[in-house]
């Protein structure tokens, strides 16, 4: 008995096996996904100037622990990906009456003047970041966004743009769930 | 044309380096120190390079960073743990040994060691059936008994034996 089950033995690595590559081939998962470190740690030490010709103030981070929700968003003029996500970020905003604040990565405050002229501007603050500022928060490139609970903890960090159904399946749930 | 190979051959011996001039330390100590260093940091946009070879602009703001921490007088294991604590361990590039990553340290051990016990086994088993035939019944000791007595008898007493004739031809 003990013997014929010897014999499945190479059946169940197979098995393993084949469940492994069915895994590692699925079309929903990304294989450059990182999971984020900064999850539940508090507010990232910066303090940004503001942008150049830009009428908001820069921001630090005493400007997040308020007592309120807020989200931060990486963006740069230079980058499309975050041309493709600012309409879905601004009617968010708009929508949920979340304080949005931006911090402009590496970018030329002309580029990123002309760029929020021609889009909107959204955001409350916007901080100037010549790269420090992204590696503080665990950024490795734009854009990306969190959310920040009353109290500066964040709660939430998605790399790559807030397009699609990402708002309505992950944003807009964490939001709620913050904000009884 | 010769010149034309000394240059590629230069060419292909100079090392992966991104670091430019102006981010060098004035002191040769740390800057040697942070070169090691950055060895160990990956490149978090590049997927596996180090710091030290990337010249992706956040690879250079992180070889900065470590300048800087050094300068401030950070030890080594401070740099990393500032870098670990912002991208996980995904920014260093010689996984930790922590409960989390046995698997990835130990697995080959462990497959090694499955590998031995079975080779082990086997063995084991081959010597065990190779005992195990040596071992006649009653009736073939006393026939086998007969046939060393007798050679002839060999000849004679083949009642049972249908591969036989094949073998004798």
């Amino acid at each position: 008995m003990t013997q014929r089950l010897f014999f499945l033995l190479p059946l169940l690595i197979f098995a393993v096996l084949a469940g492994y590559f069915l895994w590692g081939l699925s079309p929903d998962r990304d294989p450059q996904a990182l999971p984020s470190a900064m999850i539940d740690r508090p507010t990232p030490e910066f303090d940004l100037p503001p942008v150049p010709g830009l009428p908001q103030p820069g921001l630090a981070s005493a400007d997040l622990a308020q007592g309120e929700v807020v989200m931060v968003n990486f963006f740069a003029s230079w980058c499309v990906p975050c041309r493709a996500e600012h309409p879905y970020l601004t009617e968010l905003a708009e929508r949920s009456g979340v304080p949005l604040y931006g911090i402009n990565h590496r970018d030329k405050p002309e580029a990123a003047v002309a760029w929020l002229e021609e889009l909107g501007n959204p955001y409350r603050r916007i901080g100037a970041d010549s790269g420090r500022g992204a590696v503080e928060w665990g950024v490795s490139g734009v854009p990306e966004t969190f959310i920040l609970d009353g109290e500066g903890r964040i709660r939430y960090h998605h790399r790559g743009p807030l397009v699609g159904d990402l708002i309505e399946k992950e944003v807009e749930p964490m939001l709620r769930a913050l904000r009884p | 044309m010769r010149a034309l190979a000394v240059v590629l051959a230069l060419l292909i011996g100079m090392p992966a380096v991104a670091l430019e001039p102006d981010e060098i330390l004035p002191d040769p100590v740390l800057e040697q120190r942070a070169r090691e260093l950055s060895k160990e940091i990956r490149c978090v946009v590049c997927q596996n390079e180090s710091i030290d070879s990337s010249n992706a602009d956040i690879a250079r703001e992180v070889r900065l960073l470590v300048r800087e921490r050094l300068v401030a007088g950070d030890s080594d294991q401070q740099v990393l743990d500032y870098l670990v604590a912002r991208y996980g361990d995904f920014v260093l590039l010689r996984p930790p040994v922590k409960p989390g990553t046995y698997l990835l340290w130990f697995g080959p051990g462990i497959v090694l060691l499955f590998g031995l016990a079975a080779v082990f086994f086997f063995f084991r088993r081959q010597r065990a059936a190779a005992t195990g035939a040596a071992s006649l019944s009653a009736e073939e000791e006393a026939r086998l008994a007969r046939l060393l007595d007798d050679p002839d008898a060999a000849q004679n007493n083949q009642p049972t034996a249908p591969a036989e004739p094949k073998e004798r031809r």
